[in-house]
């Protein structure tokens, strides 16, 4: 109720067909609904749009929080950080500060989808096309999630990963299952494989091979662990003193201590994997963000207006929904108090929607920049920016001077050195390609997250664990660096470094337990 | 087409959440008994029919990840860039931190310290309660609400949508538009009627103020006026009136209760504290079971005074004590206002115990021949440590002849209320 709404749509409707609209009032039914889906998926079909099968499911307010609270999740293990997302909504809900249309689509096959039922129809029609038909031919067609994630392996997977951390709570306690969840959650986002293909998760498959990993573990550690106080000969010895283990660094931090933590319980380590497994799933959403709510927001926005144009749709229900379709893409300049950093919607929805115009009627200025596709088939350059990006990259290869124009963009420079900020580029001639470089990389992942990684256990010694951070730009990790540290440990059971180190030098460092400070350091 | 399934989830059960957040309420168990003790401070003891809003410093409930700090260099990209070209330097704001203009390295949200959330009624009690060890049947029972019905309650200015009253709403903001716009629409008016005025009546001889300047100064001001009145919202978001519902109880009749207490300069805010929890306890089981029940307080130190809940609870005496007043002004009022024909009287008695010697005997005859015969039950605890002084003994004969409407008890602290309590529960349930 209290977005605002402002510029009016882009390109007005092109001139519609004789008028028989599938309704005229804004009540829905099922009926209805089902008459919409048939029409929005003959209009997607005529753009090419392939998507899993969709289950489409109307639901109330309340378990619209409730999905909401499990982080997409549609079945989730039980977990207090679940119940504080849940008041949080519930709170922000019952001010009106917040609308429950959009978001909630699965990654699964059949791809499931939230309505809920106080929409009014043109809003279920626009959850339909953006989720049904924008996302779901995303989740399908984009290479990160072919590679990550199973979709049809998925709901099963979260139903044993629910199971077994309830069977654990029974034999072990709340509390204690509560623990390893809370250090697991600490370390998620350093749960995942960037480079490497991880097998696709499967429930089936899990179950069959659990007692077969935990002999197999077992046995592993055992080899690991005994080397150590046998070896005291000479030579070789010495030779091994100075290997690491790992011997390479290790970026996926709960899979090394899954692995390889000495003291970890069986089921201790089967929680820390059905984490770092629902951290790789959620993994290429978070690189992904931009070009999925672009092409999902471009197709609702497309398809509808394919349906005025056939005539299938009032002047009334366009209005309402071009209204709902402007306040998404609404990006309030970095001045208003309604700023917190760029719209992902916006962005992409620009993008996707300039390169069309650069496929259809491409400029000079465009045929310069986009020689390969201004000028071609705009449906299939689309999903070819769709298939085979993710942000970073989707952003460094398709964003038009057109749209650093229309968004005004520019960037500035915060350097802890210099007295004042500085504007290092902004959108003309000369700072496109640079603009273009900075805001790509403000969405790789490695740049917008501390890059951290497992240096070296030590082996013959205290079994510490020491974590290596190699900065960015100098920017040193933050003050709660010491809390994650303190999860890490209670994981890997004994003690704990994290060294930031510089091009060499050692600027940071944190231990758990903490270290006295006239103590030497010994290494 | 066939490739969709529709499916109506909506009997499907709506409370998944209920878990994780009966998790939340379990793991922060003592900020939010504390936000319930305050509360209770605050609250009237008959103010118990809602939830409470608890606040959490949000570094408590913060799930800490590596991220990254402040310092060191970096770079972001802004929308809506005005009047800056590459080069310009902006001086950093101060005092504001690191954040201004880079703000995307903060993911720590919108840097709220509070993290506030709603616990219902039930919740509410159960907290309320947990240190008075109540067992769960007696705690149910306090809590049922069997025989309960709904009704309108007025409106509110905050709630669900769906609970949105349109014309209410509308009405509101019709309101507002008519207060807002009406002074500047009887100015319109008023320069309109000029307007037209100046038009009819012919040239008159101003040159230094002629009738066009004085018609397009007229014109214009009405125009502004007009586009005044035209930013007006049609609806604003204070106009929003959501329909409030409450549970109201169904039962029998009426009750009063007295709530007889010592505040004389011996009776710390401890004491008090304790005392009225005992007396929101006896509310809550009297609200059960009556439709209507007055509260009736009554404090003393030497002579007594029937008073608001804010000046019993919360003002201080000193000097001594004679208890019997507060017996007889209690007699008093019972005769005056609350026949026993049509009242089922209750009174508890809050006290340390402190009593002028002399007095005691003249309170356990007053008790004995000019209150029991009237009320349903009294109560009297007696919230101190130490030894018992007359008044105890006195009163423990009144017990030994009239143990069905009379209870006595000692209280050292507040996880003995609850027995005490209970004695007046047993038997209403037997």
């Amino acid at each position: 109720m209290s977005e605002s709404i402002e510029q009016p749509p882009k390109t007005p409707p092109s001139k519609p067909a004789a008028r028989e609209p599938i309704s005229t009032g804004s009540e829905w039914t099922f009926d209805l609904i089902a008459r919409y889906d048939e029409e929005i998926a003959k209009c997607a079909k005529e753009f090419g749009l392939d998507t899993y099968p969709n289950q489409v499911e109307v639901i109330s307010a309340e378990q619209m929080m409730d999905a909401y609270s499990s982080v997409g999740m549609p079945v989730g293990y039980n977990h207090w950080s679940f119940g504080k997302q849940f008041l949080n909504t519930a709170k922000s809900y019952q001010r009106g500060q917040m609308g429950l249309a959009y978001e909630i689509v699965i990654n699964s096959n059949p791809c499931i989808a939230y309505l809920m039922e106080e929409n009014t129809l043109p809003m279920q029609a626009l959850v339909i096309a953006h989720a049904c038909y924008g996302h779901n031919s995303f989740f399908k067609g984009n290479y990160l999630f072919r590679t990550w994630t199973d979709a049809s392996a998925i709901i099963d997977y979260l139903v044993f990963a629910r199971n077994y951390v309830a069977q654990c709570e029974e034999r072990h306690g709340v509390d204690a299952v509560e623990e390893i969840l809370d250090s697991c959650h600490a370390l998620m986002n350093y749960g995942v494989d960037r480079y490497k293909r991880p097998a696709p998760i499967s429930a089936a498959e899990e179950q069959r091979r659990q007692k077969e990993r935990e002999e197999y573990l077992q046995r592993q550690l055992n080899d690991l662990w005994r080397t150590i106080p046998r070896s005291q000969d000479g030579d070789e010895e010495k030779n091994r003193r100075k290997l690491r283990y790992p011997e390479e660094p290790h970026e996926n931090l709960l899979y090394f201590i899954e692995k390889n933590a000495p003291l970890l319980e069986t089921w201790q380590r089967e929680i820390i994997r059905i984490v770092r497994k629902i951290a790789q799933y959620f993994y290429p959403q978070r690189q992904t963000q931009v070009m999925n709510e672009g092409w999902a927001s471009f197709w609702h926005y497309t398809l509808l207006n394919r349906l005025y144009e056939k005539g299938l749709v009032t002047d009334g229900f366009m209005m309402e929904f071009l209204q709902s379709h402007t306040a998404v893409i609404y990006q309030p300049p970095f001045n208003s108090p309604w700023y917190s950093g760029i719209n992902p919607y916006t962005l992409g929805f620009s993008i996707y929607t300039d390169l069309r115009r650069i496929c259809e009627n491409p400029t000079d200025e465009d045929r310069a920049w986009f020689p390969d596709f201004a000028g071609t088939d705009w449906v299939e350059t689309l999903h070819f920016a769709m298939k085979n990006f993710k942000d970073e990259s989707f952003i460094q290869q398709f964003l038009s001077p057109k749209v650093m124009r229309d968004l005004k963009l520019f960037a500035i420079e915060d350097d802890d050195q210099a007295d004042a900020y500085k504007v290092t580029a902004i959108h003309d001639e000369p700072g496109y390609r640079q603009l273009r470089e900075k805001l790509a990389r403000q969405y790789n992942l490695s740049y917008r997250e501390p890059n951290i990684q497992v240096w070296n256990v030590d082996l013959r010694g205290d079994r510490s664990l020491t974590l290596r951070h190699v900065p960015i730009d100098r920017i040193p990790l933050a003050e709660d660096t010491e809390e994650v540290l303190r999860h890490t440990h209670r994981l890997w059971g004994f003690d704990v470094h994290l060294e930031s180190v510089d091009d060499g030098k050692l600027v940071q460092e944190f231990h758990c337990p903490p270290r006295d400070m006239d103590e030497e350091r010994d290494t | 087409m066939g490739m969709t399934h529709i499916v109506d989830r909506r009997l499907n059960g709506k409370n998944k959440s209920a878990v994780n957040r009966e998790r939340f309420l379990r793991r922060y168990r003592q900020h939010i008994k504390k936000a319930v003790a305050d509360a209770v401070q605050r609250r009237s003891i008959t103010d118990i029919e809602r939830g409470e809003s608890v606040s959490i410093p949000s570094r408590d409930i913060q799930e800490p990840v590596f991220h990254h700090g402040r310092g060191g260099r970096r770079e972001v990209v802004h929308p809506g860039n005005r009047e800056y070209v590459a080069g310009d330097s902006i001086p950093r704001p101060q005092g504001g931190g690191a954040g201004g203009g880079g703000g995307q390295a903060s993911p720590d949200g919108e840097g709220m310290d509070e993290f506030a959330f709603q616990i219902t009624q039930e919740e509410f009690l159960d907290f309320l309660f947990d240190d008075l060890e109540l067992p769960n049947l007696a705690r149910k029972k306090l809590k049922d609400t069997e025989t309960f019905k709904y009704v309108r309650a007025g409106y509110s200015t905050q709630g669900v949508p769906a609970r949105l009253d349109v014309v209410r709403s509308l009405r509101g903001a019709h309101a507002r538009r008519l207060s807002l716009g009406g002074a500047r629409r009887r100015k319109i008016r008023d320069l309109e009627q000029q307007l037209a005025e100046l038009k009819a009546s012919p040239q008159e001889q101003d040159p230094a103020f002629s009738v066009e300047d004085q018609i397009e100064a007229l014109e214009e001001e009405i125009l502004r006026l007009k586009n005044n009145l035209r930013r007006i919202p049609f609806i604003d978001d204070i106009d929003l009136r959501f329909r409030q519902h409450q549970k109201q109880p169904q039962p029998a009749t009426s009750a009063v209760m007295f709530c007889l207490m010592d505040v004389s300069g011996s009776m710390t805010q401890m004491h008090k504290d304790i005392a009225k929890r005992f007396f929101i306890l006896l509310y809550l089981f009297l609200k059960k079971n009556y439709k209507k029940i007055d509260v009736v307080f009554i404090r003393h130190h030497t002579s007594a005074k029937e008073v608001d809940e804010e000046e019993f609870f919360y003002s201080r005496e000193t000097g001594g004590t004679i208890v019997s007043s507060a017996l007889k002004l209690m007699k008093k009022i019972v005769d005056a206002r609350y026949p026993p024909s049509e009242w089922n009287i209750y009174a508890a008695q809050a006290s340390d115990g402190d009593n002028w010697n002399d007095d005691s005997p003249i309170c356990g005859k007053l008790l004995k021949n000019g209150i029991l015969p009237l009320v349903q039950y009294f109560a009297y605890v007696e919230i101190t440590p130490q030894d018992h002084q007359m008044l105890w003994y006195e009163y423990e004969k009144v017990m030994a002849e009239a143990s069905n409407s009379f209870a006595m008890q000692q209280i050292a602290d507040a996880s003995e209320i609850y027995p005490v309590f209970r004695q007046l529960f047993e038997r209403k349930a037997a």
